[in-house]
């Protein structure tokens, strides 16, 4: 015959352990997890019990159900509408599912000519050695068009979330950065010097990535998030002075909205002609030449310019809420 | 050269499980990062050397210098404290 073991002795035990932490009983990172109260935040006790009064108070007056029988019919209709949205979902998306063809067919609609048509015609197609890129940057170019866009969209977001205008007193971009780097070794010895060796050879073979797409593996994104990332180690050893000296928000507005606007000067004719080619009357050259297969290679630029200032935008907005 | 393979997703799964039951937010972005250096071995030995260079650049470089850079803006590195009372 089983015995009943007291909840907290069972709660000792891993199924028990397991039991109380699904059934929400407790939190095993409860007080654990080492996220400390900002400091000086709660030195304004009674401030903060006046706020929480009043935020209680105001809950109170809006959520007043006694009084206000209208507010009952709106939460069953909230309740309902939720419902009634939740089914509608599942029953759409179940009977999507339904029509899909069964896993492993050989008919399926993705086994059709276009992925041997790629790697046959390819390289007469696009002159491009490595077909991957081929494919992202002239067949489905508008594609790769629409990620470079979502990158910059990504910057403005981070932007709206982390700028900080102020350029002067408590709370500015310069007390912010100082605060940040407070606690940091300032011009450290080690740091600076394997940066100095490292980042040019790590610019360079992002360099040597982005031009060489069409031809070795690699390419506009790979090669700008290699020189996106030596940037922010250079920003680490030598701080904001020396980058600012040749990159700033103008820099990043320029170059982006250059970048952006050429690729899409250059390829936006295929949301009007869908997938049909036109011709774009650069020679494709010989294939195996840095200077070959037309547009791929200023493309691959653009999209590599983009993605390294999105990399540095992003840790400088992180850092200091500006750049 | 298969059984290297088996080690090197038996590791992934260890980082990826390790970094949601490690309690230290520093440790666990530590952990992230080797998992992001064995996916780009692994993306080698897939033959996919482009795949390789970006998860080793923007998994393993960029993203967890954000992630630390976060660290720092929600004051959950526990070094920065320790120096403050001293």
């Amino acid at each position: 015959m089983s015995r009943l073991i007291p909840e907290e002795e069972y709660g000792k035990k891993p199924a028990g352990a397991f039991r109380q932490w699904m059934s929400g009983i407790r939190d095993p990172y409860l007080g654990n997890v080492e996220v400390k109260a900002r400091a000086g935040q709660d030195e304004n006790e009674e401030l903060l019990k006046e706020h929480q009064e009043e935020v209680v108070s105001v809950i109170r007056k809006v959520h007043d159900v006694a009084n206000n029988s209208q507010y009952i019919l709106f939460r069953k209709f909230y309740k309902a509408a939720a419902l009634i949205c939740c089914l509608t979902l599942t029953v759409m998306l179940l009977v999507t599912v339904a029509y899909l063809p069964p896993v492993g067919s050989a008919d399926n609609p993705a086994h059709n000519e276009v992925a041997a048509k790629y790697i046959e015609d390819g390289l007469q197609d696009t002159g491009a050695v490595n077909i991957v890129t081929g494919m992202i940057l002239d067949y489905r170019a508008f594609d790769t068009f629409g990620e470079s866009n979502v990158l910059f969209i990504a910057t403005c977001t981070v932007l709206i979330l982390m700028r900080n205008d102020k350029k002067k007193g408590k709370g500015s971009a310069e007390e912010e950065e100082h605060r940040d780097s407070f606690y940091e070794p300032k011009a450290d010895k080690i740091l600076q010097t394997a940066a100095l060796i490292l980042v040019p050879f790590i610019i360079l073979f992002g360099i040597y990535v982005i031009l060489n797409g069409h031809l070795s593996p690699g390419g506009g994104f790979s090669g700008g998030a290699i020189i996106g990332a030596g940037l922010i180690l250079y920003l680490n050893a030598f701080g904001f002075e020396k980058t600012e000296r040749f990159f700033t928000a103008k820099t990043y507005k320029w170059v982006s909205f250059s970048a952006l606007s050429f690729y899409c000067i250059a390829k936006s004719y295929s949301f009007y002609t869908g997938a049909h080619h036109l011709e774009s009357g650069i020679p494709l050259g010989t294939a195996g030449n840095i200077l070959s297969s037309g547009l791929i290679l200023p493309l691959n630029i653009c999209v590599g310019l983009v993605v390294a200032c999105t990399m540095y935008a992003f840790f400088a907005l992180f850092r200091k809420g500006g750049f | 050269m298969q059984i290297f393979q088996y080690i090197l997703l038996i590791f992934l799964v260890v980082c990826a499980i390790a970094v949601s039951f490690s309690k230290r937010l520093l440790n666990s972005i530590l952990i992230f990062m080797s998992y992001s250096l064995i996916m780009s071995i692994i993306w080698i030995l897939l033959e996919s050397p482009d795949l390789a260079i970006t998860e080793a650049a923007v998994g393993a470089g960029v993203t967890s210098v954000l992630f630390f850079a976060t660290l720092k803006k929600i004051h959950a590195m526990r070094e920065e404290d320790e120096e403050k009372d001293e």
